[in-house]
């Protein structure tokens, strides 16, 4: 097989990317309320889904990196 | 042109008559997660083009995969858009019976086929499905299963087409023919350049996708709600009934459930007839485990699976049911959504999306839809390129050409299935319901093709004319009964064998009957032909064939292992939920 980047690794490229993206959109959001906030905003998914999201990317990322 | 002019309008039709506002703009940031997840499967395709050169590269993906990537990928093929959005709407419409599909309707048969069947498909190092009625059964078999397969295969994928117009246009008002094009045209870039590798690869991506952008509904719905007791109660007062939140206590009779069920049906049509054939003969996603690159990741492969399958109501069936509890209006049938302009059933899992969602969340969901309908497609796509290649051209077209004719067959097959895929979309308008249809597709072709596939690897006497005779007259039977209904549906007392029946339970008995017309039929033919000397079955049939010894360093290392744990959480959560 051509190459030695795993599957892995570009799914902990993407999650990272995803997760610093939501994360940063949910930490703008705390100073910047939406006008029409979804139900439970109160609970500021973006943040802490963001961050288990960018937590994950990390790791996959670092794991299966190509070396 | 008139067919673009045709096309136009038959889509307006398809998505729904008077023109909705969409439920949500996206912002940049939305846009931004969708446009890097396009750009991420574009890449990963143009990243494994070199790595499909030959057939076996470009059909088989080298047969490298490891379990857990075949594993994934195998479940991931069938978790598109219609999975994703039709049962959501299903569960809607009628409670958590609609999780059969998912547990009755499916572990058992990926259990018994990474134990039993497995072996065989993987020792006899076939291409494909059709290739193995081949090797057992000759052309005859494999010419009918082969176009068969094709026929519905380019049939799923337009009515994963179908589901995609919808989310499109509820939640994102997009131009259809732009979104649809966009999508179809990506498909079919990467799995052209990456072959069946390409089209794993971003399964697993798309499987990440789903889970993460779906997930958070179910989670922040039974918050809302106040947890699972909390909201079987408010389904119970606002629908009335405690039928929707039991899986089998509501099926000791037909009356007794929304969905016109019997268990019998559930167990051995469902569970038997339409799973086992689907899950264990459906080359769509066999072609996953058949890219496994030892016997043992191939056995592990659907049991993985099967885990994982097993958790899909948690993103699908529980958002249907949250939404009887906290969506603020009811949602209706497809027919009456037309004409009012109300929200149906299929559009449940957007709606949901948008209630919980916002910016980012909000793309990341959209993303997962989409990725949803890209995986179904992409499976369908290389599984329809590799039987034409395979079993119709290579067989009876052109059986001498190089292997890099067959590469390039494959590759332009992929660009005309997805071709043939955006003209379906035009045609199944006129199904009633996108579920019933597909169930109808199953029992016409899987369930016979269980039958023949079973007999061939477990009865050495099943003969050449057996397997082709039988498979013609289960079809047939799957056919006939569904004609005799459609025409008179007085008939469905007779077939369903009950008076209450509807809809799902004559697709359950149906692909019964037609089961057992196949076997009968090729037992009985068998039994009047002369059969193949043993010596002949090598590799193909149970008691003909040395399954190569697996040596496993640990007891938790055996295939059967995990397939039992499997297996009892299968029968816990039906007693919990019972």
């Amino acid at each position: 097989m051509r190459g030695h980047i795993q599957i892995w690794f570009f799914s902990g490229i993407l999650l990272l990317v995803y997760g610093v993206l939501i994360t940063g959109t949910g930490i703008w959001e705390l100073s910047h309320p939406l006008l029409n906030p979804p139900v439970l905003n109160e609970l500021h998914a973006p943040v802490w889904w963001g961050a288990i999201m960018t937590v994950a990317g990390l790791f996959y990322t670092l794991r299966f990196r190509p070396r | 042109m008139s067919f673009a002019l045709a096309s136009a309008s038959a889509l307006s039709v398809l998505v729904g008559g008077p023109v909705q506002q969409s439920l949500v703009h996206l912002g940049a940031i939305d846009i931004a997660v969708i446009a890097i997840y396009f750009g991420m499967v574009i890449y990963i395709g143009f990243y494994l083009k070199g790595a499909a050169n030959t057939s076996e590269e470009f059909f088989m993906a080298g047969r490298e995969m490891t379990a857990w990537i075949a594993g994934l990928s195998f479940v991931s093929a069938n978790l598109g858009s219609l999975e994703l959005m039709g049962w959501a709407g299903s569960a809607y419409q009628y409670g958590i019976l609609a999780t059969h599909w998912y547990w009755i309707g499916a572990i058992p048969a990926m259990l018994f086929l990474g134990i039993v069947m497995m072996p065989f498909y993987y020792i006899s190092k076939t291409h494909s499905v059709p290739g193995y009625l081949h090797l057992r059964y000759g052309d005859g078999a494999r010419g009918l299963s082969a176009v068969c397969f094709a026929f519905m295969t380019v049939l799923m994928s337009g009515i994963n087409m179908y589901s995609m117009a919808l989310v499109m246009k509820v939640v994102l008002g997009w131009n259809l023919n732009f979104s649809i094009w966009v999508s179809s045209i990506t498909v079919a870039i990467y799995v052209a350049l990456g072959g069946l590798r390409s089209a794993i690869f971003n399964e697993i991506l798309q499987f990440l996708l789903i889970w993460l952008g779906a997930l958070l509904i179910p989670i922040l719905g039974l918050i809302e709600a106040g947890g699972w007791t909390n909201l079987k109660a408010q389904i119970a007062a606002r629908m009335g009934s405690m039928q929707y939140t039991h899986l089998w206590s509501t099926t000791a009779h037909f009356r007794d459930n929304p969905m016109g069920i019997h268990w019998t049906g559930l167990v051995f049509g469902l569970g038997i007839a339409i799973s086992c054939g689907y899950w264990t003969t459906d080359f769509l996603v066999v072609q996953r485990v058949l890219s496994a690159h030892n016997l043992r990741a191939a056995r592990m492969a659907p049991i993985i699976g099967s885990a994982f399958k097993m958790m899909v109501p948690f993103i699908v069936i529980l958002p249907g049911l949250l939404a009887l509890s906290v969506l603020p209006f009811h949602l209706v049938g497809q027919d009456v959504a037309v004409a009012t302009g109300q929200h149906s059933y299929n559009e449940v899992l957007p709606l949901m999306l948008v209630r919980y969602c916002g910016p980012g969340l909000l793309g990341l969901g959209v993303t997962a839809l989409i990725a949803g309908f890209m995986s179904g497609m992409a499976g369908n796509v290389s599984a329809f390129a590799t039987v034409w290649t395979y079993d119709i051209y290579g067989a009876f077209l052109n059986k001498k050409a190089s292997d890099s004719h067959y590469v390039a067959m494959g590759r332009w097959c992929t660009f005309v299935g997805v071709l043939i895929s955006v003209g379906t979309a035009y045609l199944v308008q006129h199904a009633a319901s996108i579920m019933d249809y597909v169930q109808a597709l199953f029992s016409f072709f899987i369930a016979p093709l269980l039958g023949t596939v079973l007999l061939g690897m477990l009865w050495k006497r099943a003969t050449k004319a057996g397997g082709f005779w039988g498979l013609l007259a289960g079809t047939c039977t799957a056919v006939s009964l569904f004609l005799w209904v459609h025409f008179n549906p007085a008939a469905l007392r007779y077939v369903a064998l009950s008076p209450d029946a509807k809809a799902m339970a004559e697709d359950m008995y149906r692909a019964l009957w037609s089961l057992i017309a196949c076997v009968v039929v090729t037992v009985v033919v068998s039994l009047m032909t002369q059969p193949r000397p043993v010596a002949e079955l090598e590799g193909l049939v149970y008691g003909a064939s040395k399954i190569p010894e697996e040596h496993d360093d640990h007891w938790y290392q055996k295939p059967i292992i995990w397939a039992s744990a499997v297996a009892v959480v299968f029968v816990v959560l039906n007693i919990i939920f019972w």
